[in-house]
């Protein structure tokens, strides 16, 4: 009988980890569509960067009642799967607590998960409590409607289910030792582990047979491992991928001042070209040049978005800092950054399922530009990068309405008239007014 | 010494074209840009901050006529080919000079010329002119206590391009300290502080529909700090936050500065 057990937790776990593993193919198979960057400049900066804002932390305790929650579910979730190891180990080869030869440390480590356990409880029933009665601002918002905002409860749910599960099956099992039950029980009588949240469940569980504790034990373990592999596989159809991808995308994150943008590569052939005064500009074009399709200018649809943004998005965890910080969303323009992200990320699952379905993506008459972003949330932005600043794991939505931008101005001409006017002021005379550049010293004169 | 007259002296601005003709190279190019060669307002601030570089004896030059847009407008709002025109032109100029070091008063020409010129074949040392000044009072090459401006109530608006962008939030508010004002900042500043709604190209356009201009919002975080006047340190922001105080029918009690003007005016320049 013992041995079935083994083979079902075989079973699930290959099925779990396994289905996992191919998702996670899959979401790099997706990332790969977007442009490739080169990030292999300045490791040693770009791991303390991940070290301090992804694994420290660093940006999270900008808004001190919602890091500091933060801070505790993702300790707690951290050591507590140190436990699952156990589990593991226990579910493969049919043990019970195989690590309790560890022995006083065992019940440190134990007492520790339990105390954990209920702060990451009470922690995740306070992020619920100001999603759904608080009803924060940031969580409300004309994006989080539908889907993403039950995706958050649900997430929030599975997390309160999980450690509630953790300590049902403590409680058990620690009854069980007290009333000396076989397989559970120490010989000597000597409890395993330490119980100090359990304990006070268990209490409850006091007057069951043993037969009912060890039923209830048992589906609280097997609930509680079938949770995590469940949860794992949840992460590619949710929000949540930000505490795997949290850390890649803090590594990849730009480095330079935060105003610097780049200068696109394809334009700057052009001009080369245009101010070299030895270009002929009859020459035929060379064969090479003939065969290589024309570069796109900007971006109207993630594949012209680079790898890195690709990331950008499905790191996005929908927590919404950046769009209470934007001075546009602020004032009630349409512009959201939080939703350029989750509108990236909508769009590259959607060619996903294409590319699944074998169909060709790029034939499906949409893209990211006006099917998903559109062009009054692009015109918004001031590109004032508080949105960069607010993200907590190094997003960057800014690049992406500017690569937009770029492709309406240079691809379609289809910048607001006013713009147009500067652009074409600055084109003529080298200022946005419509001044002469010989006139540019004139102030030197007036009073 | 004779300060009384200096308000309406005219004072020569050195261009690089008379410096290179003397075979001399100045110390520093000040870069105007278009807002402080054209902006009404703007002139202003170029004024002062040319009475203070006089003052502290600065070998300076200006390119005049030889300057031109930095590009940044155009490439903040997708024109990145205008913007490297404009790049490729202003780095065969300042190069021909053999120019080593800019300051400027515009946190967007600083920004454009400080990290996106490089690449594109335009080194130099980029300063702010907060911080160009800063380092004046450092060197004891310019002086200023107290005046016009001690003890009184004044706020900082955090330019983006300074700000967030190139993380100088000290330069101007050190300066600030050095008046002896009243320094007060608004519940969003530094690194968290608000845009005055100019960057990214919308000074050049009207705002999409929403509830509110930013520059007003902008303003209401500043006069919740009851300021005397508020200070600034980009020309843009200036304007916006000037168009803020309008629309809010302070500004007979509430004067918008730049950094630079009020340390001109503090010694009475």
């Amino acid at each position: 009988m013992a041995i079935l057990g083994q083979i079902l937790f075989f079973i699930a776990l290959v099925l779990g980890v396994g289905f996992f593993t191919l998702n996670i193919k899959k979401l790099i198979r997706n990332i790969k569509l977007g442009k490739a960057v080169d990030c292999s400049d300045r490791k040693g900066d770009r791991f303390k960067q991940m070290a301090k804002v992804a694994l420290g932390q660093s940006k999270m305790v900008v808004r001190p009642i919602a890091g500091i929650l933060h801070i505790i579910v993702y300790v707690g979730f951290i050591i507590i799967n140190i436990e699952v190891i156990e589990i593991i180990i226990d579910g493969l080869f049919g043990t019970h607590r195989v690590l309790s030869f560890m022995g006083g440390f065992y019940k440190f480590l134990i007492g520790t998960f339990e105390i954990l356990a209920l702060l990451v409880f009470v922690g995740v029933v306070v992020f619920w409590l100001r999603r759904n009665a608080l009803k924060i601002k940031r969580f409300w918002a004309n994006e989080m409607k539908g889907w993403p905002k039950d995706d958050a409860n649900y997430i929030l749910y599975f997390e309160m289910v999980l450690m509630g599960l953790f300590l049902l099956m403590n409680a058990a099992d620690y009854q069980l030792q007290l009333s000396g039950a076989a397989h559970y029980a120490q010989q000597d009588g000597s409890i395993v582990g330490a119980f100090p949240v359990s304990q006070y469940i268990s209490t409850l569980l006091a007057g069951l047979s043993e037969s009912s504790l060890i039923l209830v034990e048992r589906s609280a373990w097997w609930l509680h491992i079938l949770g995590i592999l469940f949860f794992l596989n949840y992460l590619y159809y949710s929000k949540h991928l930000h505490i795997l991808l949290a850390f890649p995308n803090t590594y990849l994150a730009k480095l330079q001042p935060k105003g610097e943008m780049d200068n696109l590569e394809s334009v700057k052939q052009e001009v080369a070209l245009m101010m070299d005064p030895n270009a002929d500009p009859f020459a035929a074009p060379s064969g090479d040049e003939e065969a290589a399709e024309p570069e796109k200018f900007g971006a109207s649809d993630v594949f012209d978005l680079n790898q890195v943004q690709l990331l950008n998005a499905y790191t996005c965890t929908e927590c919404g800092r950046c769009t209470s910080e934007c001075p546009a969303n602020q004032t009630g323009k349409k512009l959201s950054p939080r939703k350029i992200m989750m509108d990236t990320r909508d769009r590259l699952q959607e060619v996903s399922k294409q590319i699944d379905a074998k169909k060709d993506p790029k034939e499906d008459g949409k893209q990211l530009l006006d099917d998903y972003i559109t062009r009054e949330e692009l015109w918004a932005c001031t590109t004032c990068n508080a949105c960069v600043q607010a993200c907590p794991i190094g997003i960057d939505p800014l690049s992406i309405i500017l690569d937009m931008r770029r492709y309406l101005v240079m691809e379609q001409s289809a910048a607001p008239n006013e713009l147009n006017v500067a652009m074409g002021n600055i084109e003529n005379n080298g200022a946005p007014w419509p001044y002469n550049q010989m006139d540019r010293l004139n102030w030197a004169d007036e009073n | 010494m004779n300060t009384d007259n200096t308000n309406t002296e005219k004072i020569k601005v050195p261009t690089m074209a008379e410096y290179m003709a003397q075979g001399k190279k100045p110390e520093v190019l000040f870069w105007v840009g278009c807002a402080g060669s054209f902006d009404d307002r703007a002139k202003k601030i170029t004024k002062a901050f040319v009475k203070l570089l006089t003052k502290a004896k600065v070998d300076y030059a200006v390119l005049g006529t030889e300057e031109s847009c930095t590009g940044d407008p155009a490439k903040r709002s997708g024109n990145e080919f205008l913007f490297q025109m404009q790049a490729a032109m202003n780095i065969e100029v300042l190069n021909g000079y053999e120019v080593k070091k800019i300051v400027t008063a515009c946190p967007h020409c600083f920004n454009t010329i400080k990290n996106e010129y490089p690449e594109l074949g335009g080194n130099y040392e980029v300063v702010h002119h907060t911080q160009f000044l800063k380092s004046l009072m450092e060197e004891g090459r310019l002086r200023v206590e107290g005046g016009k401006f001690k003890g009184k109530r004044i706020t900082f608006h955090d330019p983006c391009y300074l700000g967030r962008a190139n993380d100088e939030y000290e330069a101007p508010r050190d300066l600030l300290r050095k008046l002896e004002v009243e320094l007060l900042e608004m519940r969003k500043c530094k690194s968290q502080g608000l845009c005055c709604g100019a960057g990214g190209g919308q000074m050049f356009k009207e705002p999409e529909k929403g509830n509110k201009d930013v520059n007003v919002l902008r303003t209401e975080q500043a006069l919740e700090t009851k300021p005397e006047a508020i200070a600034a340190g980009c020309p843009f922001c200036n304007t916006m936050m000037t168009d803020g105080v309008k629309n809010k029918n302070k500004e007979n009690e509430v004067e918008v500065f730049d950094v630079a003007e009020m340390i001109a005016q503090a010694q009475d320049l």
